[in-house]
């Protein structure tokens, strides 16, 4: 199992189920790890043995129906150029000049544990077999190529010359022939046996087990073991890896891994996003109200005051006018009197005069 | 009456089409097109492989990296500025929205078109089979796809005021503008996502993008920097409209101009601030300052430096001095700057461990139906406002915003 | 056994498929509850 019973118990210990029946382990814990399909299959390539033969190129054209290339598989002049997978071949074989001589790579699609080109694939169309196979499925392909983007191995390619059905192109562990019990085809003709195909946890064991019998020869690492969360095809050298053109830099974070985080925000925003937007523009409509009755008070306030300073004037004007009118009565009457007044010296005067 | 103002400037526009047709700009873009028909007809027949230089190690080019990514940056304006005015209460950039949204939704139907030619199965896309018939949801493609298509529809609902009014349909034209806020927050919920997304896309590959711009902050940076694209395009485009439109512009959007694009300077310069701020955040997180000494390192600089603060100077000199040529030039650099980032995430610094001799380098083929997409988006932007009611406000629906 | 999800992969696709459905939820529920929660208001 891939999964130790020990740990798996530990996850159930975890949320407190303890009991011993567990099916479900997707949500046992919150520190849950995958460890891949138990006893799924791997390919290990001993890079001490391989000689560049290129029969497991030759054998997977065949097998899969692959166009015939120019040059026959016997020339092994090819070998000088770096290649790499591609639409017409699920594998090709480079040759490396390294500190320790020339050495032979064999490379194809790793089949990793956590596939990027299935993380990032937005059709779903790779899948992880159970068999360890990751597999593609080329009726539901849109052809946008981010697998291609994403795959740190860089091995899917596609058919750019197909104009009308172009599709993926990738190794499938020859995952037909592994349904009916048959061994992929380049290990099936390996004459050097430089590639063994068997349960991926075996296969380690056998590499410690050869690292373990000639460490001076071995470098003490199994690439892929770990690398990007692990991969079902894997290699043993002499050589650093880094000199028959393996990354070695690629870090041992499983591929979904990567882009959790940046998923994880996708459902905070839509959920957050709207409420913080409606709360904007509650607030922008509130201020804006409130602006609009602070308006309507101030007019009011200075219509009122016009008003009141209106009326006070008219007020002031009317007491003025009143005060004048009582001061004009007063002046009139004592105008009056005085004309009175005038008239009656006047008439006594005539008179007097007209007395005298 | 203010139907016949429509009208006589609906037949002025025809009118000056007609006597001058053959103006250079019509050559040019009659051309291009032409040759952007003929590319098109090889590009279904034949393939990818005859038209662009995309390899199995680069299979994203030119249609990605410009169309697509530089594309939805470009077209942010639509919901920076209805964000702007409808939520954040800004009513003085009213008069901007609706060639903001014209824009945007111009530009997002341009980047599905240009999708259609890149993806392997248009078909496919067509179909929506991410959607229907499989939905691969741990793929950042995904969100963004969905997200590119729901804000397409939000963008077609957002304009189709402005076609609806040019066609005198009142009762449908009533439902839509009732819709304006509903489809604002929906739009930058959706851009929000998108726009960061498309940075996102890139997460996957750590082993391949410089470390310079490859950030666990890259979503952030990819956000941040759309604001900046959008604040820059409607200051860009306004003054081009202003040029080539200005029989077209009615009073308000004449009169709000210069307040607007003063405004913008400032609220870009701002953003830059903080851009550039976070740029220099994702160096330190990332621990990559010994990087900067190298080539790609000094490329970086160029960028953040030459793209990033400097517009972000010419914008704070332009607001406080209201100097609109320094705004104007601000706006280029930025857009330049947007550009160039995403191409530098997408293309340039891709696959920056491998010998340039094996970096992509577009075919002119490519280039052609990339300029053949801009100047089809420039003929149909010109289409709609020398005859519907973008620039300015339809004399039957003027008080009803 | 067929519940057992053995690959991260399988288990993201499965959490991720049900955040978009919540998500899709949530966007129309929001708008719905919005209505709702303001629907009682004089027309201020």
């Amino acid at each position: 199992m891939a999964i130790t019973r020990r740990k798996f118990l530990g996850w159930l210990g975890a949320v407190g189920v303890g009991t011993t029946s567990g099916k479900k382990n997707a949500h046992a814990s919150a520190g849950k790890e995958f460890a891949g399909y138990p006893d799924s299959l791997g390919v290990l390539h001993d890079e001490t043995r391989c000689v560049g033969c290129r029969s497991c190129e030759d054998a997977c054209h065949r097998i899969n129906n692959l166009p015939e290339p120019e040059k026959p598989f016997k020339d092994t002049s090819i070998l000088n150029d770096k290649r790499r997978p591609d639409e017409d071949s699920y594998t090709v074989v480079n040759k490396y000049e390294t500190s320790k001589g020339v050495r032979f790579r064999k490379i194809q699609c790793n089949h990793c544990l956590e596939p990027a080109c299935a993380s990032v694939c937005f059709v779903t169309a790779f899948s992880k077999q159970p068999s360890g196979a990751v597999t593609y499925d080329p009726s539901v392909c849109v052809g946008c190529r981010y697998c291609m983007i994403a795959c740190p191995f860089e091995v899917p390619a596609y058919q750019y010359n197909d104009a009308f059905t172009p599709e993926v192109v990738k190794c499938t562990m020859c995952a037909p022939r592994l349904e009916k019990g048959e061994l992929p085809g380049c290990v099936e003709v390996c004459p050097k046996e430089a590639l063994t195909f068997g349960k991926r946890n075996d296969l380690i064991k056998i590499a410690r087990q050869r690292i373990s019998k000639d460490p001076d020869h071995y470098v003490d690492h199994i690439y892929g073991e770990k690398e990007m969360g692990g991969t079902s095809w894997m290699y043993v050298s002499d050589v650093p890896f880094e000199e028959t053109g393996m990354r070695e830099d690629l870090g041992n974070t499983p591929a979904p891994k990567l882009t959790s985080g940046a998923l994880h925000v996708v459902p905070m925003v839509v959920a957050l996003w709207p409420v913080f937007l409606t709360g904007m523009y509650g607030m922008t409509k509130r201020r804006e109200k409130i602006a609009a009755v602070e308006k309507a008070h101030a007019v009011a306030k200075a219509v009122q005051e016009a008003e009141t300073k209106a009326a006070d004037q008219l007020l002031h004007a009317m007491e003025t006018a009143k005060i004048q009118q009582e001061n004009a009565l007063i002046i009139a009457q004592a105008e009056k009197e005085k004309a009175v007044k005038a008239a009656l010296t006047k008439t006594d005067t005539p008179k007097s005069e007209e007395d005298s | 009456m203010s139907e016949q103002d429509g009208v006589a400037t609906q037949e002025n526009g025809a009118m000056d089409e007609k006597n001058v047709f053959f103006t250079p700009f019509n050559v040019i873009a009659g051309g291009i097109v032409i040759v952007g028909l003929l590319l098109t007809i090889l590009r279904f027949t034949k393939g990818l492989g005859t038209v662009t230089n995309l390899s199995n190690t680069q299979p994203w080019g030119l249609w990605i990296g410009f169309d697509l990514m530089c594309g939805v940056a470009l077209a942010a304006g639509g919901y920076t500025t209805s964000a702007a005015c409808y939520l954040f209460g800004m009513k003085q950039y009213h008069s901007a929205v609706r060639p903001a949204i014209l824009t945007g939704f111009l530009g997002y139907a341009t980047v599905l078109v240009s999708l259609l030619y890149d993806v392997g199965r248009p078909d496919r896309l067509i179909m929506a089979y991410p959607f229907i018939v499989q939905q691969g949801t741990t793929s950042l493609l995904f969100e963004v796809g969905l997200c590119v298509m729901l804000y397409l529809l939000v963008l077609f609902l957002e304009f189709s005021p402005i076609p609806l009014e040019w066609l005198g349909l009142r009762k449908a034209r009533t439902i839509a503008v009732k819709l304006t806020i509903m489809l604002t927050i929906f739009g930058v919920v959706l851009s929000t996502l998108h726009q960061s997304s498309l940075g996102a896309l890139f997460l996957i590959a750590p082993s391949k993008v410089h470390p310079l711009w490859y950030s666990p902050y890259i979503a952030v940076f990819f956000f941040v920097s759309s604001i900046i694209a959008g604040l820059s395009m409607v200051i860009f485009e306004s003054s081009l409209s202003h040029r080539a439109f200005h029989s077209n512009m009615g009073k308000p959007y004449l009169e709000a101009h210069d307040p607007l694009v003063f405004g913008y300077a400032k609220a870009a310069a701002l953003v830059l601030f903080g851009y550039f701020i976070i740029k220099l955040m994702g160096v330190a997180a990332g621990n990559h300052w010994t990087l900067l000494g190298t080539p790609y390192g000094i490329w970086f600089l160029v960028e953040v430096f030459g793209f990033v603060a400097l517009p972000c100077l010419l914008f704070t000199i332009g607001f406080r001095d209201k100097n609109p040529g320094f705004i104007k030039s601000a706006a280029i650099l930025s857009i330049i700057g947007i550009v160039l980032n995403r191409l530098n995430v997408s293309i340039i610094t891709f696959n920056w461990q491998k010998p340039l001799s094996e970096k992509y380098i577009p075919s002119w083929m490519e280039v052609m139906l990339s300029i053949f997409m801009v100047t089809c988006l420039v003929l149909v932007f010109r289409f709609i406002v020398t005859r519907m009611p973008v620039f300015y406000d339809h004399p039957d629906f003027t008080n009803n915003h | 056994m067929e519940n057992m999800m053995y690959t991260l992969q399988d288990y993201m696709l499965h959490t991720e498929n049900t955040l978009y459905i919540i998500m899709g939820m949530s966007l129309i529920g929001m708008v719905w509850f919005w209505f709702f929660l303001t629907g009682n208001q004089e027309d201020e």
